[in-house]
């Protein structure tokens, strides 16, 4: 029994993860605030919800043909991924244009013209998210109130046609939408109405965490995305560092600010349960391609994140900012893994070899 | 006893309870024994044999050559076939120089070097070391009697006997401290002594309880012998991270253990120094576990050297099926054999016939720059990075970016969800960049001697030069003075 191969080196052990897994795990974690969100907000969700991760993968294959690049890489999951990321971050009773759009951007701009999964500086998803809604601002702050598929209120299938893909005739949505929480807070401080008179009409923090509110796809229910993020903390699949430190950087300027003036700032525990900050802390800035690769670089990286959120909701001029601070710590990512290394073994912080002591000191 | 923190490292699974509960076995002789003259890191041995020399066991049939080279002896009685080119386990997978011995079936003693007893001098120790052929039996093969010498050039505090066991599946250290207790401690108070330190440590595992009980219980009488449980994770066997998570000291870049005031031995090569200095026993055999999924019958045996590795396999019940990978060593840091035909040596302490389920091997995906290496590095690089430099054969960067730094333990590419050959590429860049230097080397060596000899050959022209002015002006002077007259 002799053969001839070229050379393998170890190790022959492998801690059993793969991307692939890594992937299915993420979309295992979804699921929950996934199938909540879908049916909190009925058929039209759905439909936006198909088309966009269809679109994902259709524009992921077309990519992988046009680069040449062997349609296998699609097994790894992230075409799905990214998709159903970006469902999850879109008003739900979007038109069907608006998740197409958005994935075929993710998936072109956001990671095939870097060269593929892992070469991709942004979060593909993001990307699509910030580019609609700078290109389409009133489709994508157009939110409805939840409308869950069993209540009476719910629109059958042809009324959900006609949202989504405006068959038998356009909806009007002006008349059913509703402002989320953090919009509503935008545009009456905007008018000069204290928040306690503006938050009067009774916004539960409660019903916040358990996502019956207006939002997002798949951003409203905060305790099934936070069971989701354990699942994949317990697995490994996800570190605490980048979750931990954007919710701290959330947080910490938040309980300032309101403690300094609770009439212009929202308190700290409405930052972290509104809109996209949990899902965010978990499903988006954790991204493994597109944060540090350091821990102390993820801190930094999650703590940047957080810290963004707050300023760009309080000050900026969209009530959300997480997609725009994800993009922007992106941005920064190869810069604090440039500066934040790990020393290396033996040598100290510049690379120098340390100085040889005698023993017996 | 105080520890200190290592960074990364990775949890592998244990994978010994196949074999820890298994006491060594006598391996029965094979047919035919295949001796390499390179078990160790040096220069091979000089075979002092040659076909048709009867032998005895234990009897030297191949001397050191040179200060960093090992003696090797017959590991049984009976007559040499043969001294040339046999299969060897070497990365290469090329055959190397070897002797080859056919038992005689008696197992025959020569007549055993004298006991040195537990007080001989340090030099004595380190020469009969030397004397009997050993090596570092945890996988290194540095000549051992190399390592006990280096109290002359360092000042040596600690002793640091390595008996972590880190690698999965490998428990033949587990069971000699377990069984040999005794004659452990005795073979560390002789190293320690032949090192001159007041000081030795023997590192455990935390998953070896039983090793540990014993070993506590029979350093008990030995003032300078502390038994240390260290945390359960590799590569805790690690050389300069076990003398950090001991001592606290860190190994400077480049630098030895020896320079921090440390020396590191593995637990196994303590019993083969009791063996030469007390019983006169040169190394002739070792302990090793036979292990894997394939493997109908796992266990421990103890091993002639030569033994071919087929009839290892064969004495553990034989193959259940055709194994995806047959290695030397454990898992982690174990190399592949690509021959059953190939011998037991010195340095072997695991063969291992792993399954698919065993390695878990993958199709490669894209490098996600997830940093899961970088958590796992033990050594503070950044695999990924290292890895697409070597990728675009950018040896250079590699180098920049820590290459030598790396210890090659595999902890990354255990852990990368894509399954990056990481290992594999540090293998081809140290590889490349070896060869590069002995290149160079060779051509600044040719650059020299040019300019040597173009410098003595000016030197030999002025020379003659000189002489030939010189004889002138002596005729000249002569020719003057004659005329003069
Ligand atoms: S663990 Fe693997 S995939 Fe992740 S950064 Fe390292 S090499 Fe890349
Ligand atoms: S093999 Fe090298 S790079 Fe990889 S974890 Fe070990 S020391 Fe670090």
């Amino acid at each position: 029994m002799i053969e001839k191969r070229p050379l393998i080196a170890g190790p022959f052990a492998h801690a059993g993860l793969s991307t692939p897994m890594v992937m299915a795990w993420v979309m295992i974690a979804l699921t929950p605030a996934t199938v909540f969100g879908l049916g909190l907000f009925g058929w039209p969700a759905i439909f936006l919800f198909v088309v966009t991760v269809g679109t994902a993968v259709a524009a992921e294959v077309a990519c992988l043909r046009l680069a040449g690049k062997p349609l296998a890489t699609l097994g790894d999951g992230s075409a799905v991924l990214s998709g159903w990321i970006l469902a999850l971050s879109l008003p739900p009773w979007a038109p069907w244009w608006i998740g197409a759009a958005g994935a075929a951007i993710a998936m072109v701009v956001g990671k095939h013209v870097f060269g593929g999964l892992g070469q991709n500086l942004f979060n593909p998803a993001m990307v699509a998210r910030v580019a609609l809604l700078i290109s389409f601002p009133l489709e994508m702050t157009r939110y409805v109130a939840p409308r869950p598929i069993h209540s009476a209120v719910a629109p059958d299938v042809r009324e959900a046609l006609a949202v989504t893909f405006g068959i038998g005739g356009r909806a009007d949505l002006d008349a059913v939408s509703s402002a989320s929480l953090l919009g509503h807070a935008k545009t009456e401080l905007a008018r000069g109405v204290p928040l306690s008179d503006a938050l009067a009409g009774g916004f539960d923090p409660w019903q916040l965490f358990l996502g019956n509110a207006v939002g997002s796809l798949g951003e409203t229910s905060a305790l099934l995305l936070l069971l989701g993020g354990a699942l994949l903390l317990a697995l490994r699949v996800i570190s605490w560092h980048v979750p931990a430190a954007l919710l701290l950087g959330v947080a910490v300027p938040a309980a300032a600010c309101h403690a300094l003036d609770p009439e212009r700032f929202l308190p700290p525990l409405t930052h972290a349960l509104a809109a996209s900050t949990v899902f965010g802390a978990l499903f988006i800035a954790t991204d493994l391609v597109t944060s540090p690769v350091t821990r102390a670089g993820q801190l930094i990286y999650g703590a940047g994140c957080g810290v963004l959120i707050f300023v760009i909701r309080t000050w900026g001029g969209y009530p959300e900012g997480m997609a725009f601070a994800v993009l922007l710590m992106n941005a920064a990512t190869p810069l604090i893994d440039r500066w934040v290394r790990p020393r290396v073994y033996g040598r100290d912080r510049k690379g120098r070899p340390l100085p040889v002591r005698e023993a017996g000191r | 006893m105080r520890l200190f923190r290592i960074k990364g490292g990775v949890h592998p699974a244990e994978r010994k309870d196949a074999t820890r509960e298994k006491a060594v076995e006598d391996a029965p002789l094979a047919a035919r024994l295949v001796l390499p003259l390179q078990q160790h890191i040096g220069a091979p041995a000089k075979p002092l044999v040659k076909p048709g020399d009867r032998v005895l066991k234990g009897q030297p049939i191949a001397a050191p050559a040179g200060p960093v080279s090992a003696a090797i002896h017959a590991s049984t009685s009976g007559t040499v076939e043969s001294v040339g080119p046999q299969p060897v386990p070497h990365p290469s997978g090329l055959p190397a120089p070897a002797i080859v011995l056919i038992p005689d079936g008696r197992d025959a003693w020569c007549e055993p070097m004298l006991s040195l007893g537990p007080y001989a001098a340090p030099e004595a120790i380190a020469e009969r070391v030397a004397e009997a052929g050993i090596v570092g039996l945890g996988g290194a093969t540095f000549p051992s009697a190399v390592k006990l010498n280096l109290r002359a050039r360092h000042r040596l505090d600690t002793l640091v006997m390595n008996g972590a066991e880190c690698e999965p599946f490998l428990t033949c250290d587990d069971r000699l401290m377990r069984e040999h207790t005794s004659e452990l401690i005795q073979g560390v108070a002789l190293m320690a002594r032949a090192l001159g330190v007041s000081r030795a440590v023997i590192a455990i595992e935390r998953n070896k309880p039983e090793a540990t009980a014993a070993m506590t219980g029979a350093a008990a009488a030995y003032r300078e012998i502390a038994i240390a449980p260290v945390p359960t994770r590799y590569p805790m066997g690690s050389e300069k991270h076990l003398v950090q998570a001991l001592t606290g000291r860190e190994t400077p870049a480049k630098a030895l253990t020896a320079d921090i005031g440390v020396v590191v031995h593995n637990i196994a090569t303590a019993f083969a120094v009791y063996e030469a200095v007390i019983l006169g026993r040169p190394l002739v055999s070792r302990i090793l576990t036979v292990s894997g999924g394939a493997i109908a019958r796992p266990t421990n045996l103890r091993v002639p050297l030569g033994t071919p590795i087929r009839h290892l396999i064969d004495v553990c019940g034989g193959l259940t099926e055709t194994p995806q990978e047959l290695l030397s060593g454990g898992p982690m840091m174990g190399q592949p054999l690509r021959s059953t035909e190939i011998p037991t040596v010195k340095g072997m302490n695991g063969v291992l016939a792993l399954l698919p389920s065993d390695t878990r091997r993958g199709p490669a995906h894209a490098c996600l720059r997830c940093g899961t290496c970088v958590a796992a590095c033990p050594c503070g690089l950044l695999p990924f990075e290292i890895a697409a430099h070597v990728r675009n054969g950018d040896f250079a960067a590699a180098l920049e970016a820590g290459l030598m730094d790396c210890i090659g333990c595999g902890s990354c590419a255990f852990a990368c969800p894509s399954r990056i050959p990481l290992v594999q590429s540090f293998h081809h860049a140290k590889g490349h960049v070896a060869a590069e230097a002995r290149r160079k080397q060779r051509a600044d060596e040719a650059k020299r001697l040019a300019q040597a000899k173009a410098e003595r050959e000016a030197r030999l022209a002025a020379e003659r030069k000189a002489e030939m002015a010189r004889k002138k002006a002596a005729a000249d002077k002569a020719r003057a003075e004659a005329g003069a007259e």
